[in-house]
């Protein structure tokens, strides 16, 4: 593999660690975030023992392990190519001998380390102390978490490419980068849990590679998904970003032959 | 062997027709009409290693469109290319190593790192070996005077110190073909001859083949022994500069300073016959224009036996008003 990926990574968690003042409010918003909704699913749960398969102690472990690994995988690389594509720049990347996408992906590998690193963590540990959230004890889950994790960021920015790529075809994919946004947050998980969604949504939510991003994983690492089923929740991952592949390659091909650089 | 070589190669884009008005508006959410232009129209041209070729047209005469395939970034519609003994779009990865391409209104630095980052990253995507990347870098550094320049971000350079910068990252992995896509658009006569000149050494010492787009002809007169002349589209001139100034120049003025004042009429009189045009600056000076197929003695000896002349000029037409001829008549002509 080219030597160049590895810097690039190095030269993305740099540089945001050069504007990191912007992630001191982030995690400000994120704990906000996780005590709102830890007080509504208190409210929710009241003094029923589980509710859609989830305990008052699953749902707040839930909770806050899920916008955590929002923290992570969470990236805005369909806006940074969408920009690139629209304003003409992508062209220099057509003279460089890599790939143009996997300089994107690397981009966001650097950025999410960054967010791991300096955002997750700590804001586990604030979490952890401030709300009643359960860890799990077993060390192999904590690593097949990780690994889950890793394929949440790769299926989340599978997700974002394609839809940053649309800017080659539309003038203005704005409008869709924002509706991926809400879309990738409710369907995935974040916001509710796929168990609460009506019974025929749970269905096509199984036909849809927004599980694998948050709902999967997290259930996990609660402990409600153990054993051998946790190991599938890893195939699953495995089969979207395999299949995710396909159409990111067509529209880069098609992309390819339909690219007119802007501004002449 | 040929550095380029393009047969027939043409490239037209699918654009949007917007229709008129708020019911236009209201169809195009709906139906969407398309309108094909054509940006470049079957040209053909060679260029041999080593040479130094200018590539000039107005604004939107297909120059970059071109430029933008020959590179293999824009896929052609239809024709053969051949850069560097490979079909750009088809083997890019491998093809973009051989080449170095600048271009002058955008960047390809690292906007927020510092210059000599941004070429540790270059060494590394084109795998250039540690030594080799030392010995151009300190030859390119030196040559362009960018010491001090090293260590500071991209975005805190001038236009002229990011331009050197932007030589030195398209030539650090030893490119044979050079790609310039206006590369002295809003510099000062200071720098712009500065990077002539290198561009000269560069070609001499290491034989790098150089195309280069410009609207400033004086960057053709300095560096290129071939001008392709590109308009809607076609090739309407390939050869010489000076071929081209021959062809194209239809005559010279010749300007006179008097030592007594001198009346238009009486100079149009010792000439009378000749077909050449007078033209009176103030009663000490006047210009006279002379047609190409007129002998500059005969026109020349006419007047200096007749008129007390302090100084004499002869003004060849200049390659900017050739070419602005040029782009006039063509515009006329289907």
């Amino acid at each position: 593999m080219n030597s160049a990926y590895p810097e690039l990574i190095r030269i993305r968690f740099l540089m945001m660690l050069a504007y990191r003042v912007n992630y001191y409010s982030g995690i400000v918003i994120y704990a906000i975030n996780i005590g709102a909704y830890y007080f509504l699913w208190q409210a929710i749960f009241g003094d029923t023992p589980s509710l859609a398969g989830f305990t008052v102690a699953q749902m707040t472990t839930y909770v806050a392990v899920s916008w955590m690994a929002r923290a992570f995988y969470y990236n805005n690389l369909d806006r940074e190519i969408a920009n690139e594509i629209r304003d003409g720049s992508v062209a220099i990347q057509f003279i460089r001998p890599y790939s143009y996408l996997m300089v994107k992906l690397m981009q966001g590998f650097g950025e999410g380390l960054f967010r791991l690193l300096l955002f997750m963590v700590p804001g586990m540990v604030i979490v952890c102390l401030v709300f009643p959230v359960t860890l799990p004890r077993d060390p192999g889950v904590w690593a097949l978490y990780l690994v889950l994790l890793f394929f949440s960021f790769l299926i989340n920015t599978q997700i974002n490419i394609l839809t940053g790529l649309f800017a080659f075809f539309v003038e203005n994919n704005e409008g869709m980068i924002r509706m991926k946004r809400v879309l990738v947050d409710l369907f995935s998980g974040v916001v509710v849990p796929i168990s609460f969604f009506p019974g025929w949504l749970e269905q096509v939510m199984q036909w849809l590679p927004f599980q694998a991003i948050t709902y999967l994983p997290s259930s996990v690492f609660t402990g409600r998904t153990e054993g051998a089923e946790a190991w599938g929740v890893l195939l699953v991952q495995l089969i979207w970003f395999g299949v995710l592949l396909v159409p990111i390659m067509g529209v880069w091909r098609m992309a390819r032959r339909r690219l007119f650089v802007q501004g002449g | 062997m040929l550095a380029i070589d393009v047969e027939l190669l043409q490239k037209r884009f699918v654009v949007q027709k917007n229709r008129e008005g708020l019911a236009g508006a209201f169809k195009d959410l709906f139906k969407r009409e398309y309108r094909e232009v054509k940006a470049v129209k079957d040209i053909t041209f060679q260029i041999p290693q080593g040479e130094i070729c200018g590539y000039i047209g107005e604004n939107g005469a297909g120059k970059s469109t071109t430029i933008k395939m020959l590179t293999g970034i824009l896929v052609p519609t239809s024709g053969r290319l051949v850069v560097n003994g490979y079909v750009p779009f088809k083997e890019r990865e491998a093809f973009v190593k051989g080449i170095g391409v600048v271009f002058g209104q955008r960047s390809q630095l690292w906007w927020d790192i510092g210059v000599v980052e941004s070429f540790n990253l270059l060494r590394k995507v084109y795998r250039v070996p540690p030594q080799d990347f030392k010995r151009r870098l300190d030859e390119l550094v030196e040559r362009l005077q960018l010491g001090e320049l090293l260590s500071r971000p991209v975005r805190k350079l001038s236009l002229g110190q990011r331009m050197r910068c932007e030589l030195v990252a398209s030539l650090l992995h030893n490119p044979s073909i050079l790609f310039l896509d206006e590369p002295t658009i809003g510099l000062d006569i200071v720098v712009k001859t500065e990077i002539r000149e290198f561009l000269k050494q560069l070609n001499r010492d290491h034989g790098t083949t150089i195309l280069l787009t410009t609207h400033d002809l004086q960057d053709i007169e300095a560096l290129c022994s071939r001008v392709i002349m590109l308009d809607d589209g076609t090739i309407i001139y390939d050869g010489s500069l000076e071929l081209l100034k021959a062809n194209w120049s239809k005559g010279r003025e010749i300007h006179f300073h008097f030592g007594a004042p001198t009346a238009l009429a009486a100079l149009e009189q010792l000439t009378s016959g000749l077909g050449v045009q007078w033209r009176l600056d103030h009663e000490l000076s006047a210009v006279m224009w002379l047609p190409s197929e007129i002998n500059v003695s005969g026109a020349l000896a006419r007047v200096v036996g007749a008129a007390d002349i302090r100084d004499i000029k002869i003004v060849e037409t200049n390659t900017d008003e050739i070419v602005r001829e040029i782009y006039k008549t063509e515009k006329v002509a289907p």
